[in-house]
């Protein structure tokens, strides 16, 4: 079929799935390797079919914490297009970014896993020339990555945060975490994990979790069903969801509230998960007031239908599910430890002994965060 | 309150036949007929006539006619009398506006603009009258190949089979629960399907004990969002169990087989207490995504020992090609795809009239999508909603389904007539009542020989046609769109469906 | 809650996988890195040939224990579980009782006919989801969703008794059954939207519930003396099963408590127009 002369009516595609999900922080900041953590997500096996797994892990690259690791993915069908996109991506950071050095990220040719992208990382800071010498970093740096997002063909930034670094692709996550050798290589203070079940198999890498712009990385189990207006509203704010999944609008929602708009965690997830008009009419003037601004203000940012998700940032994670809480999310903590996940077991299974479990109530986040972490968005570590 | 409604029929007697017998007070339900003493003649509501044509056809004296009424509103391309009716209704009664069987809506009927081939001279046609002409059909998940050893001459298949449903024609009866439908029309399925060496399947009311022996070994089982009527036992007797997750004529809502509906035998089969209402969530309250489904195909494999295919129905809506995807790889043996014109004993108007797509695009765009992804012999593809003839059958079949259900066909058999009253209650035909008096009209060995009947028609007609092709098993069909065309079709219709335009 | 030592869990495993122990005349598997069907298979196994009671131990998130043991027969088994039961324990179950040692996940008792189900933890959600028959009783909490279309049926009513609390969507379109919500945390009980759409059996709550917590469908009324009777029926047998609980059947009928019940069996009939 001719998409393209049809590309007026298809306003967009989006692929439809759900998942498993888990993190564990060390809130003293003590790191530790991705082992426990894959470990844990193998457990949770059935809840996603391998097409799909990835990290987020914070705090792995200290000896280079001041600088933005941007890891990119050239995707095209050959190695000369890859090579191809490569070539064209260096000479867009050569123009936008002061580029330190850069590496192919390490991958264990020992595990086999379906048709591999070129993965490389750049270690960054932004090259602010002219009027953009005004713009913060990461304005910069969002404008940017969604240029490179939506203009240089087969390649495409998936993590670009200070000392942390998503890893994901096309696989069950334990065998993603293996690939890049996250029980050996990294060893991190915080670790988000997905498990992905899409409902088709566009084997495309970029489509695995966790999202994230900058430090924020969201991993998430469930479907927006609010997506297209979701996406409707973010466009105008200069994100384009070019994924095909709805989970980056969670993202970038997060991005625009938390980042941008400098919104309390707190009154973010009131806006993603709104308590409902019974219970707002309920409430007393000072917060009805408030909740029904959040409402008229940011409808568009309501998910709609059924989700749970994990936001990372560093030193901070949060837990969040839909106002009716339709997808599962277990909390727990062990000592300095915390844990959050789909199924208890999965936490079980690397911390039999648990001083706290429990479930979060619907639209109310469950927030880890570590010792002297302070609101704002210059970070810890 | 007054109603300011038309009656939508009028009944016209001839009153010089009639014998004033009284036969067509006793057939209508709906109290259209009622005597007068003193006049010693029968007087006729037409406000209360369904336009079912019981009586007409019931009358010994041929006397009486039904047909649409003649009133109308002043002529108004956008104000139809339909709309204008249906919305005096909510004025009087502030309610959701109901209705039964499938949508009457003109939404293009693909079928009739798709053109089947034939042989001539360059391949022979076959006469099915007596060659051999196969329909029988494997319904579940097939291997990606078969690994066979061969020692000492002894050959044997190592590769693990699994379970997969048989049938000797391409057509199933459709979901219809006992409660939507009565006993004996339930009854007639079941005889029928297992003379005809098919399926009915149960809907989402239970399978009442005394039947379970006898009709299991024809059985399609549901599990549906009100999980009625599910033991154990009712998932092990049956040959496959499907999880209902959308209906045609009512995506994404539920439905309410009112009280009055619920006797003692329909409270004892689905095993909830007489007269309260049969409540169906919208959603299964334990499925809220793919890998929830998932869970509960892998729980009803557990439930059944692995032996039976697992089935899921879904309606047939805007994205639900990568739905079904999602739902083979949860594990599903068997994907059911209701489409736009799929039938119902009950539904809000609008959501039938205005949700979901053809079932003619449906079928195609899933089998072309799972067959793009490698998936497609992990599962058999059921096509429902709209099926009226042996040439819709085997259109759908090369199109990429791998059979039918019929539901609206099997009731029409059995002498409907879709009047659409079927949420009424008051079933003059006995199908879709649970009044004992209604019911009873409905003799289980005249109904099911009347669909056996109809079953065995279609299948000669689809060797008849499969022969003219020079196709001597239904196999060979499967997917083979070059042997359709399509005539007044757009370019993007022609382009889902994947088929050439005639001459091309 | 009051418990009065902290309950092994995934007790290390001392016993032969399948072995036969000595005191109880238990078969006994360790379920450590076993798959779902696996473990599965071998509890059909073992009821075929006639064991009457297992323990499995090391049990970490396997799912539907408990659902492959139909037989036309109806063989009964007891299953013993240490350690955290994975989704749809119990689902369709057709009589055995099953105990868990630890918590349980989403799903316990999905669609159950009968037997019982004892969970010495707490539990996640859709508890006991189209119940019909058969016991299930949770020392600790659980999560959304409890009891949702809990139905009754030929002589048959599920019985539910939950120790903790219980979140939102309680008994929603609840059908029949009973459900006892004992919240012994002493936490208010702050579920909302309880008994959305119930249209029969009754629910119980330990302490009390405002008109806006449940649904249009529901009146909340005080438990009168034949409530009382059955609550402490039920509360006995609660505290049979959990002996670490603290409290004292007088101490936890000291309570007042609440009932939830259906206006109608009908609760739509209103909503369409003919």
């Amino acid at each position: 079929m001719d998409r393209k002369r049809r590309s007026r009516r298809e306003l967009y595609t989006k692929d439809i799935c759900a998942c498993s999900i888990f993190g564990a922080m060390n809130r003293d900041g003590d790191r530790f390797t991705g082992e426990g953590v894959m470990k844990a997500i193998a457990s949770m096996r059935v809840r996603g079919n391998g097409l799909g797994g990835g990290f987020a892990a914070y705090g792995i690259y200290p000896d280079n914490r001041d600088l933005y690791a941007f890891h990119l993915m050239f995707t095209g069908p050959t190695d000369v297009a890859r090579r191809a996109a490569k070539k064209e991506l260096e000479a867009f950071l050569a123009r936008k970014f002061e580029v330190f050095f850069d590496e192919e990220i390490p991958t264990d040719d020992g595990v086999v896993v379906r048709d591999p992208p070129l993965i490389w990382r750049y270690f960054v800071l932004p090259r602010k020339e002219g009027d953009d010498a005004e713009m913060t970093d990461g304005d910069y740096i969002v404008r940017e990555i969604m240029a490179v997002n939506t203009k240089i063909e087969n390649a495409y930034v998936f993590s670009s945060g200070k000392n942390m670094g998503c890893f994901k692709g096309v696989g069950y996550p334990e065998e993603i975490g293996e690939y890049f050798m996250l029980d050996r290589l990294y060893r991190g203070h915080t670790w988000t994990v997905h498990g992905r079940f899409p409902t088709n198999t566009q084997a495309w890498w970029g489509g695995a979790h966790p999202f994230g712009l900058l430090d924020t990385t969201v991993v998430h189990n469930g479907e927006v069903s609010s997506y297209g207006t979701n996406r409707w509203y973010l466009e105008m704010y200069g994100y384009a969801c070019t994924l095909q999944t709805d989970t980056e609008v969670i993202a970038y929602a997060a991005d625009l509230l938390m980042r941008r708009q400098k919104l309390p965690i707190e009154i973010v997830a009131k806006i993603l998960a709104p308590p409902i008009w019974a219970a707002i009419d309920r409430m007393d003037e000072k917060e009805k007031r408030l909740l029904t601004a959040l409402r008229m203000t940011y409808g568009p940012l309501l998910m709609n239908g059924p989700f749970a998700v994990i936001i990372g940032e560093t030193g901070r994670m949060v837990g969040l599910t839909d106002r009716i809480r339709l997808r599962p999310l277990t909390a727990a903590t062990r000592g300095e430890m915390f844990y959050i996940s789909s199924e208890e077991a999965s936490i079980r299974l690397i911390s039999p002994h648990l001083d706290r479990v429990w479930t979060p109530k619907g639209g109310e986040p469950v927030i880890a965060e570590m010792k002297g972490f302070e609101k704002g968005f210059e970070r810890i570590c | 309150m007054r109603s300011f409604v038309f009656p939508e029929f009028e009944v016209i007697r001839d009153e010089e036949r009639c014998g004033s017998c009284r036969g067509c007070e006793r057939q209508c339900a709906f109290g259209t007929h009622t005597y007068d003493p003193v006049a010693d003649r029968l007087v006729s509501d037409d406000h209360k006539c369904a336009g079912c044509q019981r009586c007409v056809i019931f009358c010994p004296q041929k006397a009486i006619v039904v047909r649409p009424s003649p009133s109308f509103y002043r002529p108004n391309a956008s104000w139809t009398r339909e709309k204008i009716e249906d919305l005096k209704r909510q004025a009087e009664t502030g309610g959701v506006l109901l209705t039964g069987c499938g949508s009457d809506k003109p939404f293009r009927i693909y079928w009739d603009h798709i053109l089947l081939n034939a042989s001539q001279v360059t391949n022979p046609s076959i006469d099915p009258l007596r060659e051999p002409m196969e329909l029988r059909t494997f319904l579940g998940r097939k291997p990606e190949m078969l690994e066979i050893s061969s020692k000492d001459g002894e050959v044997e298949i190592r590769t693990e089979l699994y379970p997969n449903l048989t049938v000797e024609t391409p057509i199933l009866f459709s979901a219809m629960s006992f409660g939507a439908i009565s006993y004996n029309a339930f009854k007639s399925l079941a005889t029928a399907a297992c003379r005809s060496g098919t399926y009915f399947n149960t809907g989402e009311g239970g399978l009442p004990r005394e039947m379970r022996s006898e009709f299991g070994r024809c059985a399609i089982v549901q599990v549906a969002s009100g999980r009625f009527g599910i033991d154990a036992e009712y998932l092990n007797v049956a040959q496959a169990v499907e999880i209902k997750v959308g209906q045609g004529a009512k995506p994404g809502i539920g439905g309410h087989l009112p009280g009055e509906k619920v006797s003692l035998a329909v409270a004892e089969t689905r095993m909830i207490p007489q007269g309260t209402d049969a409540i169906s969530p919208a959603p299964h309250h334990d499925i809220y995504s793919i890998e929830d489904l998932s869970t509960l195909i892998y729980a009803l494999k557990e439930a059944t020992n692995y032996e039976k295919p697992i089935s899921v129905k879904i309606a047939a809506v805007h994205n639900f090609a990568a739905i079904a995807s999602g739902i083979v790889r949860a594990g599903a043996d068997i994907i059911a795809i209701d489409g736009l014109r799929g039938g119902t004993g009950a539904a809000p108007k609008a959501i039938r009239d205005n949700v979901g797509i053809p079932t003619e695009l449906a079928i195609s765009s899933l089998d072309r999508r799972l067959r793009e992804e490698g998936i497609r012999n992990r599962c058999s593809i059921i096509a429902a909603g709209g099926f009226r003839s042996s040439s819709d059958v085997i259109k759908a079949i090369a199109l990429g389904a791998d059979a039918v259900y019929i539901g609206s066909a099997a009731l029409i058999a059995m002498g409907c007539t879709l009047c659409q009253k079927c949420y009424t209650g008051n079933c003059n035909w006995g199908i879709c009542t649970q009044n004992p008096r209604l019911s009873g009209r409905l003799n289980v060995e005249i109904a099911s020989t009347r669909l056996s009947n109809l079953i065995s028609a279609w299948s000669h007609e689809i060797r008849e046609m499969l022969g003219g092709m020079g196709i001597n098993a239904l196999e060979s069909l499967r997917g083979n769109r070059d042997h359709l065309r399509g005539v007044g079709l757009y370019e993007w219709e022609l382009d889902v469906l994947g088929i050439k335009g005639a001459g091309e | 809650m009051m418990i009065k030592a902290a309950v092994p869990k995934g007790r290390p495993s001392s016993v032969p996988k399948a072995g036969v122990s000595a005191g109880t005349g238990a078969v006994s598997i360790d379920a450590a890195g076993l798959e779902t069907r696996e473990l599965n298979d071998r509890l059909r196994e073992l009821q075929l040939s006639g064991t009457k009671r297992v323990e499995i131990s090391n049990v970490c998130g396997q799912r539907y224990i408990g659902t492959r043991l139909y037989t036309p027969e109806g063989q009964q088994m007891e299953i013993d579980i240490c350690g955290t039961a994975g989704n749809d324990l119990a689902a369709f179950l057709s009589g055995h009782k099953i105990t868990v040692d630890g918590n349980a996940q989403d799903g316990v008792g999905n669609t159950m006919d009968s037997g019982e189900v004892v969970v010495r933890g707490r539990a996640g959600d859709v508890l006991g989801f189209s119940m019909r028959g058969g016991e299930i009783y949770v020392r600790d909490g659980c999560g959304y969703r409890a009891a949702l279309h809990m139905k009754d049926c030929e002589g048959k009513r599920p019985v539910l008794v939950v120790g903790g609390g219980a979140q939102d969507f309680l008994g929603e379109y609840m059908a029949g059954g009973v459900v006892i919500i004992l919240d012994l945390d002493g936490e208010s009980h702050d579920a909302n939207f309880m008994g959305t759409g119930m249209h029969g059996g009754v629910i119980y709550l330990r302490g009390t519930a405002r008109d806006d917590q449940v649904g249009a469908q529901v009146d909340i009324s005080p438990a009168d003396e034949a409530d009382r009777e059955l609550i402490e029926e039920y509360v006995s047998r609660y505290l049979d099963r959990f002996p670490e609980v603290e409290m004292t059947k007088e101490e936890i009928l000291a309570s007042p408590f609440v009932r939830l019940t259906p206006r109608s069996k009908r609760p739509y009939s209103g909503l369409y127009a003919y």
